[in-house]
């Protein structure tokens, strides 16, 4: 019975860790599904992006206030998990502060994570303002109803009691400690804990025990159960900020990538000794749909980008279609892009590996084309993210879909192109009068 | 007013057997629009000022394709794209100057994947060269402690990190140059880009042009500057819309050098 406590901790982390391998690779999958796209080029580039944008959090402080609370909370988030390796450590051999042969290093580390602990649940708590008392702008907007409004209050939730459980037990500890019981040597310095401990004076040994415990287990179990919600919810950006930072764009934003497929066929137009009604090679690949109309014909890593994001917004407030009143909100095409990309998966997983056609797609079902014709593509949403998602790349293949696939373009569009190819300019002019400007007065 | 314009077209040059230093690339806007035929004239009379040997396409010139890619049209765009290429590799150009920014993104970035690889530069770029290589002076007097804010366009500044340049001619003129709330990186469309120039805008509270005009009025300016022809036909609607046209001037920067060197 001396080992149970060790055997039911080991339990519990094979179930915690093996579901979000599980979860991992069900992710892999989905964003596989996407069509290839080459990123081998300019390594140093994309680690020191990586370095900057999602280790640094240099966009994050574009907005102060956000920037300054999310670095706390970010700072808290990795600087713990070096007591989460020393409880996992302690419940698997059955120890107590394992780490704390390291002395004054030890003091020295507790002290800091409980300061950090402090500044995250102060962050945490300002955050939920402004969610919910302050309701800042971009977090209502209709995409943000149900589910995503309610992950983003789970997330502060569960922040905040897993720091209110790590002081609370800092606060028992340091308790026992005081009262010299056995298995609780002193240990640690508890800057901020040590105030609450005096809510635990009179009570006897066992049921400071009882605290420390219940307080250690249910830490523990928040951070397992933590790491699985992630999938399901916008926090997945503490995975996937690092590689989707690297294999964000590097070349200038407003070049946009030249089609391959159109580019073999206008090289065939305009070769002389291309024969226009030979027959197609017996191997020739079937040719690729124009644009995406469904999450198969995005990239990987457009659809990377679509679980990275976080829905916080920022690319939907400076979008100047969405600042006046239309429809389009880049938040939303992405926030559409992993819904549809979930449904597909799902798909999948019930029909035995093999995406069984659903009579849906992102395009119409999920995106309509009159938000894909409100962007400007100026690129504002790509500048705003602050963690590399370029949600214009997707709104530009949708309309490629439309126009090309489909010929759904809006008229005037059309006859801006019809323009184009008569006359050489989107109006109707001549080219032949191109240079009349240089003898006007 | 100075003599008429000298716009040599590449052809004469190559018909003399000569290449010029620069081609300029009027873009349609500039070719065709009356408000933008303006800005192309005005930055000729300062390329004919500082004797900079240049050259026009003229009737070989054609649309680069920008609003047929941003609209979606990725085979018309490169149907465009490589006619023009053949044109400009025939002429064999090095160097290309634009006051467009459109033209400017879509050659300088979007060609080189198709064959076409020029150095591209817009044209206060262009400017601020000639004036720190003293081809040009400039003299700030009709400009002097004028108010003047300046309008990013989106293809000149977050598609190719072009901010400075035009701000530095601005300074020049002995202006006083005021931030909008949303310049730079921050900058806010006016409304035109990705082919929304030729179509209707969506549903909305109001349109981009007139938030962005409200932007620019808010720093009390006499002067609003732009360059691109699109941001200057968005902004000067936008003024006439706010009933503002009698105080507020929207001026691309090559007009207003044009203006204080009294050309």
């Amino acid at each position: 019975m001396q080992y149970l406590p060790n055997i039911i901790f080991v339990v519990l982390l094979i179930v915690g860790i093996g579901f979000f391998v599980k979860n991992v690779s069900r992710l892999k999958r989905n964003i596989f599904l996407g069509k290839e796209a080459s990123v081998t080029d300019n390594k140093p580039q994309r680690w020191k992006n990586m370095a900057k944008i999602a280790l640094g959090q240099s966009k994050m402080v574009v907005r102060p206030i956000a920037g300054a609370l999310h670095i706390i909370v970010y700072v808290g988030f990795v600087i713990i998990n070096i007591e989460v390796l020393e409880i996992i450590l302690d419940g698997i051999f059955g120890t107590h502060r394992m780490f704390a042969v390291l002395g004054p290093v030890y003091d020295f580390l507790i002290g800091s994570f409980e300061v950090l602990a402090l500044l995250v649940i102060i962050a945490v708590v300002v955050f939920w303002f402004r969610r919910n008392v302050i309701k800042l702008k971009r977090f209502f907007k209709p995409e943000m109803e149900g589910w995503p409004k309610k992950d983003g209050n789970f997330i502060l939730y569960i922040e905040l009691v897993l720091m209110v459980l790590f002081l609370t037990m800092n606060g028992a500890d340091y308790q026992l400690q005081q009262m010299g019981a056995e298995h609780y040597a002193a240990a640690g310095s508890f800057p901020i804990s040590s105030f609450i401990a005096p809510m635990f004076e009179g009570m006897s040994i066992s049921t400071l025990v009882l605290i420390e415990r219940t307080a250690w287990w249910v830490h523990i179990a928040g951070i397992l159960f933590f790491l699985n919600y992630l999938y399901y919810s916008k926090h997945l950006h503490i995975l996937l900020a690092f590689p989707n930072t690297y294999y964000g764009k590097l070349t200038p934003k407003g070049q946009f990538r030249n089609l391959q497929s159109v580019t073999d066929e206008v090289r065939m137009m305009m070769d002389p000794d291309a024969d226009p009604y030979a027959e197609p090679a017996e191997d020739a690949a079937v040719p690729d749909k124009f644009g995406a109309s469904d999450v198969q014909d995005l990239s990987w890593i457009q659809l990377l980008n679509a679980y990275t994001c976080t829905e916080c917004g920022r690319c939907t407030s400076e979008c100047p279609a969405n600042q006046t009143g239309k429809k389009l909100s880049p938040r939303k095409i992405m926030m559409d892009t992993r819904d549809r990309l979930e449904e597909v998966g799902k798909n999948i997983d019930a029909n035995n590996g093999e995406f069984k056609d659903d009579g849906k797609q992102l395009l119409n079902d999920f995106i309509t084309p009159e938000e894909l014709w409100a962007c400007t593509s100026c690129n504002a949403c790509v500048e705003a993210c602050p963690i590399s998602i370029d949600p214009l790349s997707i709104i530009m293949d949708m309309r490629q879909y439309l126009v090309m696939e489909e010929s759904a373009a809006p008229t005037d569009l059309n006859n801006m192109m019809g323009n184009i190819e008569n006359n050489g300019a989107p109006w109707p002019f001549n080219q032949m009068d191109r240079l009349n400007w240089s003898k006007e007065s | 007013m100075a003599s008429e314009l000298k716009v040599p077209t590449m052809a004469e040059f190559f018909a003399s057997g000569t290449v010029p230093e620069v081609l300029f690339w009027v873009g349609c806007a500039g070719s065709f629009d009356d408000r933008a035929k303006k800005i192309t004239k005005a930055f000729v009379k300062i390329l004919n000022k500082a004797n900079v040997s240049f050259a026009v396409l003229g009737t070989e010139e054609s649309c680069t394709g920008d609003p047929a890619k941003r609209a979606g049209n990725e085979f018309l765009f490169q149907m465009q794209a490589v006619t023009n290429i053949e044109v400009l590799n025939a002429y064999e150009i090095k160097k290309i100057v634009t006051a467009c920014p459109h033209c400017f993104n879509t050659i300088k970035n979007e060609y080189p994947g198709l064959g076409g690889n020029y150095e591209v530069v817009h044209h206060t770029q262009f400017l601020k060269d000639l004036l720190n290589d003293g081809r040009i002076s400039m003299e700030g007097g009709h400009f002097k402690g004028k108010r003047i804010t300046f309008h990013d366009p989106c293809y000149l500044g977050r598609a190719n990190g072009v901010y400075e340049a035009p701000r530095d001619l601005i300074r020049k003129l002995d202006a006083e140059l005021i931030e909008m709330k949303s310049c730079k990186q921050r900058g806010l469309c006016c409304g035109a880009g990705g082919a929304q120039m030729f179509k209707e805008p969506e549903k909305g509270d109001k349109d981009v042009n007139i938030e962005r005009t409200e932007q620019a009025l808010e720093t009390k300016p006499e002067i609003i500057a732009a360059g691109c022809p699109f941001c200057n036909t968005m902004m000067t609607d936008g003024v006439k819309n706010k009933e503002k046209e009698g105080d507020v001037q929207v001026m691309d920067i090559a007009e207003m050098i044009a203006t204080a060197e009294d050309l």
